[in-house]
């Protein structure tokens, strides 16, 4: 489908355009104006150039290296979340039922997490993961295992990894099923005509035609997981120590804690570039599927 | 002819029936399916069951052992939040916002998803790749300049503030699943329309919309979800008169300790919208995730 040319289009979108613009470009430039300047309370401010960014990004300052540290620890945490959720979210869609009554039962109780308030979600695992209280904690303690994700590190972000499984899998399973639900019966009654394998039919068939939906899948996840902030500070506050304090945990204790706005605004800005650069990362890679797509469709 | 008919179902009844009984023979074979569902669905719920059951308890029965349900049923927890103002006026301010941002994100977004499917104009790639990225914007970096601005403007501590703070990521997200649904509809209705006379206006509301209706209630359904589960943004821009009711759960921590049976309740008078929203939708849910774009 080719589109016409009209620049009277740009009606439709001012709204829009006017409606983000108030709630993206002014509240960024209150971010700029701040970080590159510093204060001593009472509301004075001084210039100071590029010293924020400068600190920032030395790992060797003190700003610097938390910077870093919190960077790699949400880095990290996007990458095992990803590499967990989306095989899981491909399983769980292959395995829905095909018809009846099973099919709105199964949507339904599946997309329920996706819907429940964030810190919600915090507190219902801070409560089901407790040792004395919570079913989770307590039966892992029974089974012999030392378990306090309060108190060890190790522990707090397996909690928090089992919680985002629990969150977001859905989002992942629900997207995938949509992909194969739009595959036509004639592709696998040919491939069974082909006596070709079940993995076959998966590699061949199925997995190609979830590849758009996978692609949307996984920056929905990586960018909502690369900004995590409430259920984490819910369940661990960013503890113990600063074993789970995200960059967005980080950010807010910097900001709204400590009221260090000349280098919370820096980091705020960094931490948006690299959202910026990897968004456009996909969105290429996207619009490039989409032109291979309608290449072929013709 | 229905001689035949009857008569035809009646006799494979009759020889399935040898063959129905040689497979009831017990031959165990697992359903992997099955099997990778209920255990899925299983770890879903296992938390949640877990909130409703402590919500049903008393505090002394919470923090005195572990029981798998309610030895004695209580309802206590739940009429302190529905004869409690500061607890029920929660709920109203959060639906309050959600609602105002939905209509206000889908009116917005309409138009704008129009101009996207169908034209090409001067910077439509780069304007609807900034849109995307304000979907992505983490709502950290956000949280103090925003409140600096409606405090600004006079909405501090009111529904609006929260609604036009949400629809940063709700407009963009609304235009991108819209544009999805729009796209599906072949050019040819919109030339049809106009040559038989109808104004462009007219054509929108009277043939489009109603072309495009399950990808409005998708979008504002997802308008409604994500602002909904919002939090951060929404607890910066209130502080007392348009507190939302996932801001007004921390009030559970006081001098006397956790209040665990009314912290549960509330958790789950919350889940109780988004459950009867997705009911609502549960026809379009898998394609409204692909976001119209299957």
């Amino acid at each position: 489908m080719t589109k016409t040319l009209n620049n009277k289009a740009w009606l439709f979108v001012l709204p829009v355009f006017g409606i983000v613009a108030f709630s993206a470009i002014l509240p960024l430039m209150t971010v700029v104006n701040y970080s590159v300047q510093d204060t001593f309370g009472n509301n004075q401010f001084f210039w100071n150039g590029v010293g924020w960014f400068q600190d920032l990004l030395d790992p060797s300052t003190q700003l610097g290296e938390r910077f870093f540290d919190a960077l790699w620890r949400t880095l990290l945490f996007s990458a095992i979340i990803l590499m967990i959720e989306v095989p899981l979210g491909i399983a769980v869609a292959l395995a829905m039922p095909r018809e009846g009554w099973g099919v709105a039962f199964c949507l339904v109780l599946m997309a329920l997490p996706l819907l429940i308030p964030w810190n919600v979600v915090g507190t219902i695992w801070q409560v089901f993961a407790r040792s004395d209280i919570g079913l989770l904690g307590w039966a892992v303690n029974r089974l012999g295992i030392d378990y306090n994700y309060t108190g060890d590190p190790l522990d707090a972000w397996v909690t928090i990894i089992i919680m985002d499984v629990w969150h977001w899998t859905s989002l992942v399973a629900l997207l995938c099923y949509a992909g194969l639900k739009s595959i036509p019966d004639a592709y696998f009654q040919a491939a069974r005509i082909d006596g070709a394998s079940r993995w076959a039919v998966f590699r061949t068939i199925q997995l190609p035609k979830m590849r758009r939906v996978l692609l949307i899948a996984v920056l929905l996840r990586f960018m909502d997981s690369f900004m995590i902030y409430t259920e984490p500070f819910v369940l661990t506050g960013g503890g113990p120590g600063n074993a789970t304090t995200f960059l967005s945990i980080d950010l807010v204790k910097l900001a709204l804690g400590q009221f260090d706005l000349g280098k919370a605004a820096a980091m705020s800005l960094v931490y948006n570039l690299i959202i910026i650069a990897i968004c456009w990362v996909f969105y290429t890679i996207m619009t490039n599927a989409d032109a291979q797509r309608g290449r072929v469709q013709e | 002819m229905t001689g035949t008919v009857a008569i035809g179902p009646s006799e494979t009844k009759v020889s399935a029936a040898p063959l129905a009984a040689n497979k009831a023979v017990p031959r165990p074979r697992v359903n992997g399916r099955v099997v990778v569902m209920t255990l899925y669905l299983l770890f879903l719920m296992l938390p949640i069951y877990w909130l409703v059951n402590m919500s049903l308890k008393t505090n002394t029965e919470i923090t005195s052992g572990l029981t798998l349900w309610p030895q004695e049923i209580t309802f206590q927890n739940y009429v302190t939040i529905f004869t409690d103002a500061s607890w029920y006026s929660g709920y109203i301010n959060s639906l309050t916002y959600v609602l105002i941002n939905t209509v206000l994100s889908i009116s917005f977004a309409l138009p704008a998803a129009y101009a996207f499917s169908r034209y090409r104009f001067l910077g439509d790639k780069h304007l609807f790749f900034w849109l995307l990225t304000n979907r992505m914007a983490p709502a950290a970096v956000f949280a103090l300049p925003f409140f600096n601005l409606y405090s600004a403007i006079g909405l501090f501590d009111t529904p609006w503030a929260v609604a036009l703070a949400h629809c940063l990521f709700n407009v963009p997200l609304a235009v991108w699943i819209l544009e999805g649904f729009m796209s599906g509809v072949p050019r040819e209705i919109d030339e049809t329309a106009a040559i038989d006379g109808y104004s462009f206006p007219r054509f929108f509301i009277k043939i489009f919309m109603p072309l495009i209706a399950s990808g409005i209630g998708v979008a504002a359904f997802f308008c409604f979800m994500f602002s909904w589960v919002e939090l951060l943004l929404a607890r910066t821009l209130t502080s007392v008169n348009a507190k939302p009711i996932a801001a007004t759960m921390t009030r559970t921590v006081s001098a006397a300790g956790m209040d665990w049976g009314l912290l549960a309740a509330a958790g789950v008078l919350t889940i109780v919208p988004g459950a009867l929203v997705i009911w609502f939708v549960r026809n379009y849910i898998a394609k409204g995730f692909a976001l119209g774009r299957v």
